[in-house]
């Protein structure tokens, strides 16, 4: 294959995994219109790990992330070749239900976008909209998922104000309950701290660390600190391709390429 | 020059200019609202009445009675060319429009008169304003009261005539009630039986048993008819018992039908509290009460329930209408040339002139479409149309097409405020377009539609020409929603404020009479727009309330 000498990375990339793999991607192209945003990614993520995707602004982080869950599919200029495996099923095959696919891997954005209902209804949207409608039920599933975003203590006795009574990180949690409340296997979280204050981030930062264990997380972020602080792969790219991937470890201490360095270092970015 | 241009360079200019349109704005508003305020509703203050004795041009003294409505000055000199004589020193001569009532026996119930040929004037007590069924009112003085053709001999006449007046009251207030219940029910069902035997005719089902049954039917009705007609003529005969003596200022003794008198009041002995109550008396009665005498005496209240159910009618119409297709071009629709033509088209409907609405209205709507239901569904009325002839459904469908554009477009402004974040919030977990549109993006752009509706709302209350093609009329015999079953009837023709001040403005055969009307009718319609509005405000701040954090 011609692409692997251009980037010279493929071999690099296929790192043989300690974990076993949920995500596999290969030779994943992205058009938007004319503009090509990300070129050949190949890449196994890990299962139950935390995956960081780091890289300058504009990279293709965001896209290749928003790819996981068909969120790229609402913009009507965007086509993609290529494949990606989910637990080894494509999902960009024609029988999908994206609607399933989507239960199945949460997002949550940069900014907190709670719904304007309540703290309650936030949280249960995604189980009312598989028809969950029993009020036990509910009630379980919506103290489950707050306990599990470690935001039930501060909100329990406060399950019906409205979400945007809640302060930003507290909001970022809920939304983060709202996507796990729906049971998905996988988290994506596109730079979920960006918006937060110092406290709030560390909050969200353990909580991430938390939900590891049930959850394959992936995560896209600018701040290098918390990617190393967070996660136990990391994925660099630049211009939208993957320069380099390995366990984080390795990446930020002893980095194979020089591309890789000088951006951790901070020589540009 | 310098600094000149330093200050027109820090906007202290404009801050004036604004400033200055701001209160251009808000003084002509507040100018029109008060003159329309209070040309209407001095109209309903109870004038003293002046006993005048009067030169007139050809020499004779008369003594005429009425309420000085108005006062102007006119040039002595342009009286001198209409052939009066004008004292020679005098520049300006005053003149007043004299409410002088008693039109039955006068032929004009206003009249204009001169200052300087004023002999004297007093305010006497007894001086009665007595408002008639018919012929206005009538200014003069009670002299007696008779009961079945005695009269009474009583002290006090007016407690006599209040008492008697009284009873008239209740007696005609129980003749409306038979009237427009139970006879308006009986003619109404009658009338139900004869298109019931007529449709079965045409289709050719009309077997002798049910011919038989719609007859009995028929006859039973006919006997409560019958019964209702004797119970009525009964409370006519009673109601004929009494009758006033009166005279009019001249002198002129003439005797009134109880029957024929509304109400009576003497302004000369009122108090101001007394005139208070009677002002908002009368204020009540004109919102209250049915139109008399081609619309220039009595009330407006077909007119306000027409308006505002068509208002209502019509919202429901378009709410749904221009949701769905605002959704359509802006949620599914493939955003491209097509979609921005249809924009452009939608946009340039907001300007066509309601007129041509009115037109296309009367040929698609009732001529058409009208047309067509009459013949599949309702062909035992024909020939007498029933929808297909103007009427509330569509007037209401008409004014609904009007203002579609404004829903429309609002209602895509509302959605675009939407963050795309939400969207994909809702997306994300799972649900699907439809899910996501019905349980957060609509609700969130609701108060985006409530805008629509409030300017939607405002457009058609005002809105006249229009409804003059495909449905208003001068006076309805009926509202179009009342007691029988269906309720509401989208096929009547209706009454409607502005099409009402149009009528006693410019139709009415008694142009000083409707003059003030037409003000307070005017300002009724603000009025009626404004609490409209007020409750749909109402309904979108609640709204934008509930969905306040899509600004942050």
């Amino acid at each position: 294959m011609t692409q692997k000498n251009k980037i010279q990375a493929g071999a690099v990339q296929r790192v043989p995994n300690l974990h076993p793999t949920a995500v596999t991607i290969n030779d994943l192209d992205l058009y938007y219109g004319k503009t090509q945003a990300l070129q050949q990614i190949n890449l196994n993520i890990p299962a139950s790990q935390v995956t960081a995707f780091i890289g300058p602004s504009g990279c293709g982080k965001s896209t290749l992330l928003r790819c996981f869950n068909r969120l790229n599919d609402l913009i009507d200029s965007c086509r993609i070749n290529g494949e990606i495996l989910l637990d080894g099923r494509d999902i960009y095959a024609e029988n999908i239900d994206v609607a399933e696919l989507r239960r199945e891997v949460g997002i949550v954005f940069q900014k907190p976008n709670p719904f304007p209902k309540s703290i309650y209804e936030n949280v249960a949207y995604g189980l009312r909209i598989q028809g969950i409608n029993k009020r036990r039920q509910l009630d379980e599933s919506v103290e489950w998922a707050l306990k599990g975003a470690a935001l039930w203590d501060e909100v329990k006795n406060r399950l019906n104000e409205s979400a945007f009574s809640l302060s930003g990180g507290q909001q970022q949690r809920l939304v983060i309950a709202r996507a796990i409340a729906v049971q998905p296997k996988f988290i994506l979280l596109d730079e979920p701290c960006s918006a937060l204050d110092p406290i709030s981030t560390l909050k969200v930062e353990e909580l991430i660390s938390e939900l590891k264990s049930q959850y394959t997380i992936i995560m896209v972020t600018h701040n290098m600190q918390q990617a190393a602080r967070v996660s136990d792969y990391t994925a660099f790219m630049y211009m939208g391709e993957l320069i380099e991937f390995g366990t984080t470890d390795q990446v930020f201490t002893n980095p194979r390429l020089k591309k890789t360095e000088e951006y951790i270092t901070g020589r540009y970015g | 020059m310098k600094s000149f241009n330093k200050w027109i360079a820090d906007g202290t200019p404009w801050v004036w200019l604004n400033a200055a349109a701001v209160s251009a704005s808000v003084l002509l508003v507040v100018g029109l609202l008060l003159l329309i305020g209070v040309r209407g509703f001095t109209h309903f203050w109870p004038l003293e009445i002046q006993e005048i004795v009067y030169l007139q041009d050809n020499g004779e003294e008369v003594v005429i009675a009425g309420q000085i409505r108005e006062e102007e000055n006119v040039t002595a000199q342009r009286l001198r060319e209409s052939g009066l004589e004008v004292d020679e020193n005098k520049q300006f001569v005053t003149r007043y429009l004299l409410k002088i009532g008693n039109r039955d026996i006068g032929g004009q119930d206003f009249r204009w008169i001169l200052e300087p040929s004023i002999q004297s004037i007093k305010k006497p007590h007894s001086m009665t304003v007595f408002e008639r069924e018919e012929w206005g009112v009538f200014i003069g003085r009670l002299i007696a009261v008779r009961e079945a053709g005695q009269l009474l001999g009583n002290a006090d006449t007016w407690v006599d005539f209040q008492q008697r007046l009284e009873r008239a009251n209740e007696l005609r207030d129980e003749i409306n009630k038979l009237k427009k219940g139970s006879i308006g029910t009986v003619n109404y069902r009658l009338e139900r039986l004869r298109l019931r035997q007529r449709s079965l005719e045409i289709k050719g089902k009309l077997a002798p048993v049910s011919l038989g049954d719609i007859e009995t039917e028929r006859e039973a009705l006919k006997a409560e008819y019958k019964g209702l007609e004797e119970a009525l003529a009964r409370l006519y005969a009673k109601l004929q018992r009494d009758a006033v003596v009166v005279t009019t200022a001249a002198g002129q003794e003439l005797e009134l039908p109880m029957s024929s008198i509304v109400a009576a009041h003497r302004p000369n002995q009122m108090g101001l509290i007394g005139k208070i109550g009677h002002f908002f008396h009368n204020i009540w009665k004109f919102v209250a009460d049915d139109p008399r005498e081609a619309n220039t005496e009595g009330g407006i209240f077909p007119a306000i329930f027409g308006t505002v159910l068509m208002v209502l009618l019509m919202s429901v119409f378009v709410t749904p209408l221009g949701v769905v297709a605002a959704v359509y071009l802006k949620e599914y629709a493939r955003q491209g040339l097509f979609t921005r033509f249809i924009r452009i088209a939608v946009n340039n409907l907001a300007g066509v002139p309601s007129i041509v609405y009115g037109v296309f209205g009367l040929g698609f709507f009732v001529y058409t479409l009208g047309g067509s239901l009459d013949r599949l569904f309702f062909p035992e009325a024909l020939p007498a149309p029933t929808f297909g002839t103007g009427g509330l459904f569509w007037a209401s469908l008409t004014l609904a097409l009007l203002t579609l554009p404004v829903v429309i477009v609002s209602t895509e402004e509302g959605l675009s405020r939407i963050p795309r974040s939400i969207r994909e919030g809702s997306l994300a977990l799972g649900a699907t377009q439809w899910e996501t549109l019905w349980r957060t993006v609509l609700p969130m752009a609701s108060p985006g539609i409530m805008t629509g509706l409030i300017l939607a709302v405002a457009r058609a209350a005002g809105e006249v020409a229009p409804l003059m093609l495909v449905g208003v009329v001068k006076l309805a015999p009926a509202l179009p929603l009342d007691g029988n079953a269906p309720f509401l009837h989208l096929d009547r023709k209706f009454m409607h404020l502005g099409f009402h001040i149009y009528d006693v403005g410019f139709q009415s055969p008694n142009v000083e009479a409707a003059r003030p009307l037409v003000y307070a009718t005017a300002l009724l319609l603000v009025v009626v727009i404004v609490l409209l509005n007020l409750v749909a405000i109402q309904v979108r701040n609640r709204l934008s309330e509930k969905y306040r954090g899509l600004e942050s």
